[in-house]
C-alpha cells in the first residue's frame, strides 16, 4: 500500500441480529451498492455490545467500529438498546481522551426495512474513516519515539 | 531448611508498597528468622553489581514493585528475573501499570514539556532536560533513558505471581509470605492475596436498585454510610475491581478507586466500569443521557487509574 488514497478502512460492525443485520440483509437482497470495508458481526442485542468489544476491535487494528440497533423503543428485548444509548457517550469521552476522532465510532438505530439507511451510514462512514487515515493501533503499541522531538 | 534468600526491588513506585512491608510490624521478625534479604534499596545497601555477580535462579523470591518505567527500571527486571526462581509482581504498579501508567496519557516529550517547562513552580529558562549522560571534570554522569511508555512487570519479563493492591493489605501479605515458607504457592501466573469476586462481593453496604440522575465528586457530599455509594451518584470501582482488600476504602466512607485492578472475568476494567456506570443512568434519550455524563470530568483518569498500561489500548496516541 502506498499513500493515503489507497488505503482501505477496515471497519467492524457490531449489528443486532433482530433489526440492523436484517437491514443489512436486506441491503444485500435488493442489491443495494455499499462499500465493502466493513465487517458485520451478528449479535442478539445492541444491548451485548460490551464497550469491551470495542476497544478490543480498535486495539486489534480496526480503523473504525459501528454499532447498529433497533431504533429505541423497538429493542427485542425492550430495553437492550437504551443500555446501548447510554454507554455510547461515555465511551466517546474515554476515546476521545485515549486520542481517538469520534467519527471512528458510530452508534446508528437501523431497522429491518431501513437498508437505504444501512448502505448509506457505511458508505458515510467508509469515506469519513478513509479521509482519516489508519488507526494502526496494534503496531502503534509500544513503539519507542514515535514523535521526533 | 535452608533460609529463603528473597530479594525486595522498587521500579517506577511511590514507595507505598515498601511501607506495606513494614506495617507486617513485628512479624517482620518472623520473615527475618526464614528469609536472608539480599537486595532492598530502600532499606539497605546494596550495588548492583552484587546481585550481577549471583549465579542464575540464586534469589529464592524476588518481590518486585513499581511499573516499568525507564532503562534501569527495564535492566533490573531483566536481571532480577535472571537471578530469582520466583517472581512476585508486588502492588499495583507492577501488576498494572498503576498510578504511574497513567503517564500514558502522554509520552516522553509531553511529561518532559510538563514537568521542566509547563508545572507553576518550574523556573527552567534555560530549558534543561535530564541527559542519558553529561561529563563534568570529575568525569561522566549518566542517567537512566526515559520511555515513551510505562509498562507492566508482566509486560517486561515472564511474571510467577501477582500481588496486587495500592498498596497490598498487610494481612495478605503476610498470607502470601507465609504461603512462600511453606512451599505451598498455586499454579504459576496466579494472583494471589486476593478475593475471587468483585470488591461489591465484600462491601457491607446496603444495594437496592440502582437509578441515578446525577453524579458527585467525593469532596462535594458526605456520603450516607449505610447506602450504596453508586447509588449516591459517587462513581465506586467496586463492580469491576477485584476483592481481597477487604472493602477498605468503602468501610471509610470512600468509594473504591479500582487498585486490586479487573476480576478475573474482565478483560478491560476501565470498559467495565463505564458500561457498569452508563447502565445506572437514569435516562431514556439521547440528551438526557448527555447530560449525566458531562459531570463526569476524566473517564479515562477515573476508570484506567491503577490500570491504564494494563488495559487493551494500553496508552493514549500522540
Ligand atoms: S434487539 Fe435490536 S437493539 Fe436490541
Amino acid at each position: 500500500m502506498s499513500g493515503k488514497n489507497s488505503f482501505e478502512p477496515r471497519i467492524i460492525g457490531f449489528l443486532c441480529r433482530w433489526c440492523s443485520y436484517q437491514g443489512a440483509d436486506l441491503a444485500g437482497t435488493s442489491r443495494r451498492h455499499y462499500p465493502p470495508n466493513m465487517v458485520p458481526v451478528r449479535v442478539m442485542c445492541s444491548g451485548r455490545v460490551d464497550p469491551t468489544f470495542v476497544l478490543k476491535a480498535i486495539a486489534d487494528g480496526a480503523d473504525g467500529v459501528l454499532i447498529c440497533g433497533c431504533h429505541p423503543g423497538d429493542c427485542h428485548y425492550q430495553s437492550g438498546n437504551f443500555n446501548a444509548m447510554r454507554r455510547y457517550p461515555l465511551l466517546m469521552k474515554a476515546l476521545e481522551q485515549f486520542g481517538i476522532e469520534k467519527e471512528r465510532v458510530r452508534l446508528e438505530w437501523i431497522s429491518a426495512s431501513e437498508s437505504e439507511k444501512f448502505a448509506l451510514v457505511v458508505k458515510e462512514m467508509t469515506e469519513t474513516v478513509r479521509r482519516l487515515g489508519p488507526l494502526e493501533w496494534n503496531r502503534r503499541l509500544f513503539q519507542e519515539g514515535q514523535r521526533k522531538t | 531448611m535452608a533460609k529463603l534468600k528473597l530479594a525486595l526491588y522498587w521500579a517506577a513506585t511511590c514507595g507505598g508498597c515498601e511501607v506495606a512491608v513494614l506495617d507486617l510490624n513485628e512479624k517482620i521478625l518472623d520473615v527475618a528468622a526464614a528469609a536472608d534479604i539480599y537486595l532492598w534499596p530502600v532499606a539497605m545497601d546494596y550495588k548492583y553489581k552484587d546481585a550481577e555477580a549471583w549465579h542464575d535462579k540464586f534469589i529464592d523470591v524476588c518481590l518486585f514493585n513499581g511499573a516499568i518505567r525507564n532503562s534501569e527500571g527495564e535492566h533490573l527486571a531483566k536481571l532480577l528475573r535472571a537471578k530469582s526462581k520466583v517472581m512476585v509482581a508486588f502492588g499495583s504498579c507492577a501488576c498494572f501499570g498503576g498510578i504511574p501508567g497513567l503517564a500514558n496519557v502522554a509520552d516522553r516529550e509531553g511529561v518532559f514539556a510538563r514537568v521542566y517547562g509547563e508545572t507553576p513552580s518550574t523556573d527552567n529558562s534555560d530549558g534543561t532536560r535530564p541527559q542519558t549522560s553529561f561529563t563534568v571534570p570529575e568525569g561522566e554522569l549518566t542517567l537512566p533513558y526515559f520511555y515513551d511508555t510505562v509498562k507492566t512487570l508482566g509486560q517486561t519479563v515472564p511474571v510467577d505471581y501477582f500481588l496486587p493492591g495500592c498498596p497490598p493489605v498487610t494481612k495478605q501479605i503476610w498470607a502470601v509470605v507465609q504461603a512462600i515458607v511453606a512451599g505451598q504457592l498455586p499454579p504459576p501466573g496466579s494472583f494471589v492475596g486476593v478475593a475471587e469476586k468483585s470488591v461489591c462481593e465484600e462491601c457491607p453496604r446496603v444495594k437496592e436498585e440502582k437509578k441515578v440522575t446525577a453524579f458527585v465528586r467525593p469532596h462535594q457530599v458526605i456520603p450516607q454510610p449505610e447506602k450504596c455509594l453508586l447509588e449516591q451518584g459517587l462513581i465506586c470501582c467496586g463492580p469491576a475491581t477485584r476483592g481481597g482488600c477487604g472493602a477498605q476504602c468503602v468501610n471509610a466512607n470512600m468509594p473504591c478507586r479500582g487498585c486490586y485492578g479487573p476480576t478475573e472475568r474482565v478483560t478491560d476494567q476501565g470498559a467495565k466500569m463505564l458500561s457498569a456506570i452508563a447502565s445506572i443512568i437514569d435516562a431514556t434519550d439521547e440528551a438526557g443521557v448527555k447530560k449525566v455524563v458531562d459531570q463526569i470530568v476524566d473517564p479515562l483518569g477515573t476508570f484506567y487509574r491503577f490500570g491504564l498500561p494494563n488495559s487493551l489500548l494500553t496508552r493514549v496516541r500522540v
